[in-house]
């Protein structure tokens, strides 16, 4: 028994940044107004949030005017998607997906339109060549295809497709932001604040400057046209504090990282029956994914658990779902005994030697 | 042929049947493992993949049942 927690499982929330933490706290105080009135207090705010967006428009590598904050990563999925496809819709509603996009993509893309599936490969990166061939089909709307994925890591070749004339491509990039540059190619991307260490509560969306876009929701008299609701400013200003630091440390942080995972890879790669998920060069550098044969996937993570690591899993057999991982299941990868081990900006090599020493032992204690 | 019936087997259960009883038939012989649980679509071909056992593909049961077959290849 182990009472040390060991927290793996930063693909669901990083925990905050102290960059973040510690602005979060002063912008509390200052960033209370409504940023559209004309007040000092409303200045302060709105001088608050506009700093927050020039932030994160450096850190991306885009234009001030093409950020939006929302209300978190899926509301940027939703608006960014679901706003491409409305400008489109005299053009035809169909939405193009890969079949690893994470749920809030493809929910989307099944909200009020009819959506195609494009498989992947076996180590999950998506089949280029039927995407581009979906993407020509006439009543296309949008193609949309995530940066990397938020289950196995792999990188999808974002910026290698030329897609039919004008169809647009949304990006999901929840899994990546922060940690890896952005692709090109897009009309509108997502991400997320909690997954690099902001708070939960803000997502980003990017809506390229020029591309054609209109909200697929009741419009709001707010500061950016492109969202709704009362700005949260203090944790806008924190997502950006947080943004700013993971992009200045992940040079370093994710050769570290990387090495980290690979050393699970090979943990794993040396049990019998056991199978690691993903591509294993082309991956986020923070994730692993890995299925171990006669192994219900619930007890593995209610084992580790109890010996102090916490990890997730995308078996069916967990309590929260009873279909396995639509991603497992589209890569044709076993989808019971899986774990996703990711780890946070603080895993130290000593935590990850310790997960591998008490892997083995685990699932032989669990097929006995 | 063989056939196991892993009704209302919750995974890896059907799974773990499958590999115990593949001895159970003859090198070239067929097993069929006809499961309710929505995991083994995937994991009976997942499986076959990791142990070298030829899949052969999805049937229907009598009573609707998918019905997964495998063919030992050693």
């Amino acid at each position: 028994m182990n009472d040390a927690s060991t927290y793996l499982d930063a693909a669901s929330s990083e925990p905050l940044h102290p960059a973040a933490r510690q602005t979060l706290l002063a912008a509390l105080d200052q960033g209370y107004a409504d940023p559209r009135r004309l007040h000092r207090p409303a200045r302060n705010a709105r001088l608050l949030l506009d700093n927050a967006r020039a932030v994160v428009a450096e850190c991306l590598g885009v234009r001030a005017d093409e950020v939006t904050f929302t209300s978190s990563g899926t509301e940027a999925v939703h608006r960014g998607l679901l706003g491409l496809a409305r400008a489109r819709r005299s053009r035809g509603s169909v939405i193009v997906h890969s079949a690893v996009e994470h749920s809030a993509v493809i929910h989307a893309a099944e909200w009020g339109s009819e959506s195609r599936r494009v498989g992947v490969m076996g180590d999950g990166q998506v089949d280029g060549g039927d995407l581009v061939e979906q993407s020509m089909v006439p009543g296309v709307a949008v193609v949309a295809l995530q940066s990397a994925n938020h289950e196995v890591g792999t990188i999808q070749p974002v910026g290698e497709f030329r897609l039919s004339n004008d169809v647009p491509l949304f990006v999901d990039a929840c899994a990546s932001m922060g940690r890896l540059a952005l692709p090109d190619g897009w009309a509108a991307l997502a991400g997320s604040a909690h997954k690099w260490g902001g708070p939960a509560g803000v997502g980003v969306l990017l809506i390229r400057h020029g591309t054609r876009w209109e909200t697929p929701f009741p419009a709001d008299d707010r500061v950016d046209h492109r969202a709704s609701g009362f700005e949260n400013v203090p944790a806008a200003l924190a997502a950006a504090a947080a943004l700013r630091a993971v992009v200045d440390e992940r040079e370093e942080t994710n050769a570290r990282q990387f090495a980290l995972v690979d050393r699970i890879r090979d943990a794993v790669k040396a049990l019998a029956d056991t199978e690691v998920v993903g591509h294993p060069v082309e991956r986020l550098p923070h994730l692993v994914t890995f299925s171990c044969l006669y192994v219900n996937g619930e007890a593995l993570v209610t084992e580790l658990d109890r010996r102090g690591f916490g990890v997730a899993s995308g078996s069916a057999c967990t309590a929260s779902t009873l279909e396995p991982s639509h991603v497992l299941a589209a890569m044709g990868a076993l989808t019971h005994g899986n774990v996703r081990v990711s780890l946070t900006r603080s895993t130290s090599a000593g935590e990850v030697e310790a997960f591998c020493s008490a892997l083995p032992e685990v699932v032989a204690g669990l097929r006995s | 042929m063989i056939e196991l019936d892993c009704r209302e087997m919750l995974c890896p259960q059907p799974i773990i049947e499958l590999a115990q009883h593949l001895a159970d038939v003859v090198v070239g012989e067929l097993i069929a493992v006809v499961a309710t649980d929505s995991a083994a679509r995937y994991d009976v071909p997942a499986w076959c993949r990791m142990r070298e056992q030829e899949y052969v593909g999805e049937e229907t049961a009598a009573d609707g049942v998918p019905r997964y077959v495998v063919r030992r290849t050693s």
